[in-house]
């Protein structure tokens, strides 16, 4: 390593570091495709409501499964909906959605995965066959249960999403902390009789952060497929909420002959999941996790 | 010239960097192996020298390339060879003996059946024959019993063996060329010993040629005909041992001999400022410009090419080779240890101190029963005054570092008492020692890649223990970092560097200063010059010594190299699976007479001399559980009484000069036996 080059480089900060990581994915053909498909939904999330040429709810008979024409761009739905505007509204809703519910699985999920790792012994063994019960339960029945009991609003989908999908990542979470645990740093900070909090904040998650961001970041596109499946079975949000799972479920039965109103919330939904799944290996390959080498568990 | 069986001929190769430079790591590489002779190939790590011993059998490692030159083989060259027809010149004509033989072995393949298949590959033999083969072949690596040692896996043997049954495997296609990379590294002072004396001998009885490699000179003396001494992937001195060993012409072969710690010298050695450049940024000028003593202009504008000296058979790349005879004639010494006043007052004291790895059952748990009756270290009792330097001596399983880390608080000891300051009882429960106990003992590990956190700068990594002891914050915390950094002699520029950007011998130093830090009382030093270069060693070593002359710290340190403990201690404890055998001054215990087991570990000591042979008295064989009774080293002991060995503990015998030996044989016929051989 060139040392003498080294030495000018300054401590980076946070946001000169998040830029660096961005470039080097964007310098790879899948990263930057990836990035820009992610990019391109999140900006239409945002600027939707300026967007939309209708009203998203705006019912009418008359313009009942119009074709897609210079008027309706992408045509109208059995109820008379222009599919273009509600397929970006739709947008929105999943990806706020399971965007927090992901940062709560990475929460608890990589907190969990960190705190056992570390402590081991008998609580590691309690805690991770809970979780080994969890992963064993389909989690779409779960869900159900969940929705069905306390209701389909967003307060409560975001959090029960978040923990079915933080059971992987403490599995994640706790192996990337048993790679570091055994480092002699740990020892000696252990030996200097550093708290296990100091231990964990100082030591443990700066070392096992990329790993479990990554993981979060598979999580994430993952989530989103839950998540449609769950509006495709009429559990997701409630209509008239514009939502790509709904809106394939609504106009599945009218697939022969209105097409349009089944391809446009189809293509959004799997291009926002490729998005997703491209700019995660991209990160991955960005901070030097070899995602191919390392199967998540 | 007929007796040339491999030459390498202008041999560089290199990779690209990123910015598509191209960078060689070997740099017009020439040299010829003669049939029957055996070359030591010698560098500090990042020299080229394993790169240069894979391109001797063809083999470049992916990511690096040749840039130009040719490995000719029987006339072939090697490195443009299809690998079909490399398949059948490896293995059959050049073999390869890897570092860890325990790796390189298949783990659920049987010992016979792994030797089995390189004589399928590289023989004519039918099955009887190639079974007859193989216990020929054990028999000759001179393993036990070859006849069971044929059925038994890998993890079954010891780690000698391991290495032993990878020269058979290498043996089975009868080479005319055998390459080692760094075979005995990883072994016991004494494994290795045995198991040099083993390559030498097989170079003898088979004729074949050999390319040793290795960063360790003194193994290197042992069996080397020639030695070729690499610096930043050049050749720099090429000749006979004898003559590069006793009187290298060479100003980098001079200071790292003059760098490694011998057992015949106390006192620390001389260290050579600087590290070797790395690849890419070696400039124009010699490459060993930065660090020499007699370096003059002219060497920073050009490159000396290889001088060859008719009279000496030595090859030398230096422009002022003539004048290192009359310099060194002027600093020729070895720095003193400063006698520092060492206090009376104890500072720890070990009281029949026991630990065991053995779980408890619950039962006996509650009924207090204790159940290891047979713990891995037993009865150790140390005294330890404040300023000195103590060091713990013995091979692998002997218990030193377990020790350490139960005097840090790491591990519970089972029985006996550890005493801090003024008879205070220190727990052995990390969780119940106050602040101050835990500050006052520190540690310093052997590899600095594990013990400094990757992801922290060195200013974070040092502002650990200055935050968690002395609750410094801000400006104070900062001028605090940089004169830490100043003790340690790296600049204050350090601050904002990651680990992976500092050398093996500046992470070493962070690792020093962290523990200096704390501004703690005693230090516990397990191995740390082990993972690092020998000039760097030495650097390491004196930085330590200052240190403890500046702030009076006590040391105790844990090594497997006699030599560097010779260097560096005041009192040397050696221990044999978890017991002690001799415990006195340094140089009573480097003195006879001594304790069987110190005599053989003495005896074991490679010197970079090859004058000064080992002398392998002992069985080289491992023990995996230290004697239920008698004496621990009953085993091995080349000196056994018979049964009262067998039975009964050995007494402590306390010589004049303060030299304990625990000994059944009385002093006197210890030293009559000792001086006589």
């Amino acid at each position: 390593m060139e040392i003498s080059k080294i030495s000018e480089e300054k401590q980076k900060n946070l946001l000169s570091k998040v830029l660096e990581v961005l470039k080097t994915m964007a310098s790879r053909p899948s990263g930057f495709i990836g990035l820009s498909i992610l990019a391109f939904h999140i900006l239409l999330a945002f600027l939707s409501p300026y967007l939309a040429p209708y009203d998203y709810k705006a019912i009418d008979p008359s313009l009942m499964l119009q074709a897609p024409s210079s008027e309706y761009w992408f045509g109208t739905d059995s109820l008379g909906r222009d599919v273009f505007t509600r397929t970006i509204m739709g947008g929105r809703t999943a990806l706020t959605i399971t965007f927090f519910g992901s940062i709560i699985a990475l929460l608890w999920g990589g907190l969990l995965g960190i705190f056992c790792g570390l402590v081991g012994g008998k609580i590691d063994d309690v805690v991770m066959r809970i979780v080994d019960a969890f992963l064993s339960i389909p989690w779409i029945l779960a869900m159900l249960l969940i929705v069905s009991l306390l209701g389909t609003s967003t307060e409560v989908l975001i959090p029960a999403l978040g923990f079915f999908y933080g059971k992987g990542i403490v599995r994640v979470a706790r192996a990337a902390t048993h790679d570091v645990i055994a480092k002699d740093f740990i020892v000696s900070a252990r030996a200097r009789g550093h708290s296990n909090f100091s231990i964990i904040w100082n030591e443990i998650i700066p070392n096992v952060r990329d790993a479990i961001l990554v993981e979060g970041a598979m999580r994430w596109s993952w989530m989103l497929l839950g998540f449609s499946s769950l509006s495709f079975l009429g559990f997701g949000v409630s209509p008239p909420t514009p939502d790509w799972g709904l809106m394939i479920s609504n106009a599945r039965g009218l697939m022969s002959f209105a097409y349009w109103s089944v391809i446009a919330p189809i293509v959004g939904l799997s291009s926002l999941i490729i998005g997703i799944n491209l700019t995660a290996d991209a990160f991955a390959k960005a901070l030097g996790i070899d995602r191919s080498t390392k199967a998540p568990v | 010239m007929e007796n040339i069986i491999h030459s390498v001929k202008n041999l560089s190769i290199g990779f690209r960097s990123k910015k598509n430079d191209e960078i060689s790591i070997l740099r017009n590489v020439t040299t010829n192996i003669k049939k029957g002779e055996t070359v030591g190939i010698v560098g500090e790590s990042g020299s080229g020298k394993s790169t240069l011993a894979l391109a001797m059998m063809g083999y470049v490692k992916q990511g690096l390339y040749t840039i130009e030159g040719e490995c000719l083989f029987e006339s072939s060259n090697l490195l443009k060879m299809k690998n079909k027809d490399l398949e059948q010149i490896r293995g059959r004509k050049i073999a390869m003996i890897p570092q860890n033989a325990g790796q390189s072995l298949t783990p659920n393949l049987k010992i016979g059946y792994q030797i089995d298949e390189a004589l399928r590959l590289h023989t004519k033999f039918n099955k009887n024959e190639r079974d007859k083969k193989i216990s020929e072949l054990l028999n000759k690596v001179r393993l036990p019993s070859p006849e069971t040692m044929a059925f038994r896996y890998p993890h079954e043997l010891s780690g000698g063996q391991q290495q032993r049954v990878a020269v058979a495997m290498a043996l089975a296609g009868k080479p005319d060329l055998l390459l080692l990379d760094e075979p005995t590294t990883g072994l016991d002072v004494t494994t290795q010993a045995h198991v040099l004396e083993l390559l030498k001998f097989i170079a003898k009885d088979t004729g074949t040629s050999m390319v040793y490699v290795s960063h360790d000179l003194g193994a290197i003396a042992q069996v080397s005909d020639r030695i070729i001494v690499m610096y930043a992937g050049e050749i720099v001195l090429e000749g006979p041992a004898r003559s590069i060993l006793k009187s290298p012409i060479h100003p980098y072969t001079y200071g790292l001999l003059k760098s490694i710690p011998k057992l015949s010298l106390s006192g620390l050695p001389d260290s050579m400022p600087g590290s070797q450049p790395q690849p890419g940024n070696i400039g124009i000028g010699c490459s060993f410009y930065d660090r020499c003593k007699i370096a003059e202009d002219k060497c920073k504008k050009n490159s000396p090419s290889l001088e060859h000296i008719l009279e000496l058979q030595t090859s030398v790349r230096c422009f002022n080779y003539k004048n290192l005879k009359k310099f060194n004639d002027k600093i020729n010494s070895i720095t003193q240890k400063k006698n520092i006043s060492k206090g009376v007052n104890e500072i720890l004291n070990l009281t029949d101190v026991s630990i065991s790895y053995a779980k408890q059952k619950i039962l006996d748990q509650i009924l207090n029963k204790i159940t290891d009756t047979n713990p891995t270290v037993k009865d150790i009792n140390i005294e330890i005054k404040k300023g000195e330097t103590i060091a713990l001596v013995g091979e692998s399983g002997s218990g030193k570092s377990t020790i350490l880390k139960s005097i840090a608080g790491l591990l519970k000891i089972k029985d006996g008492k550890i005493k801090f300051e003024n008879d205070r009882v220190l727990s052995s429960d990390l969780k119940k020692r106050d602040s101050n106990d835990l500050r006052a003992i520190q540690l310093i590990f052997q590899n600095p890649d594990e013990s400094l956190n990757p992801n922290h700068t060195v200013e974070q990594i040092l502002s650990q223990p200055l935050k968690l002891y002395f609750s410094l914050t801000g400006n104070e915390l900062k001028k605090k970092v940089a004169e830490l950094l100043n003790k340690v002699r790296l600049g204050e520029f350090y601050m904002t560097r990651y680990p992976r950007q500092l050398s093996g011998g500046e992470k070493q130093r962070v690792a020093v200063a962290r523990a200096f830090a704390a501004k703690p009382d005693i230090i516990l030093c397990d191995e740390v010059t082990s993972a690092l270069d020998v000039s760097v060693q030495a650097a390491v070593l004196n930085l330590l010594q200052t240190l403890k002359e500046d702030f009076g710290t006590t040391y105790i340190f844990v090594s497997h190299d006699l030599a560097v403990v010779r260097a560096i201690s005041d009192r040397v404890a050696v221990l044999y699976q978890g017991r002690l055998c001799e415990i006195g001054p340094s140089k009573n215990v480097y003195q006879f007479p001594s304790h069987p087991y110190t005599e053989v570990l003495l005896g074991a000591v490679l010197e970079p001399d090859p004058d000064i042979k080992p002398k392998l008295v002992a069985k080289d064989i491992v023990e995996e559980k230290p004697p239920e009774k008698g004496c621990c080293f009953q085993g091995r002991c080349p000196r056994i009484l018979g049964d009262k060995c067998k039975n009964e503990t050995p007494p402590w015998q306390i010589g004049d000069d303060g030299n304990a030996i625990r000994c059944h044989i009385s002093v006197e016929d210890l030293k009559k036996n000792q001086i006589k051989k």
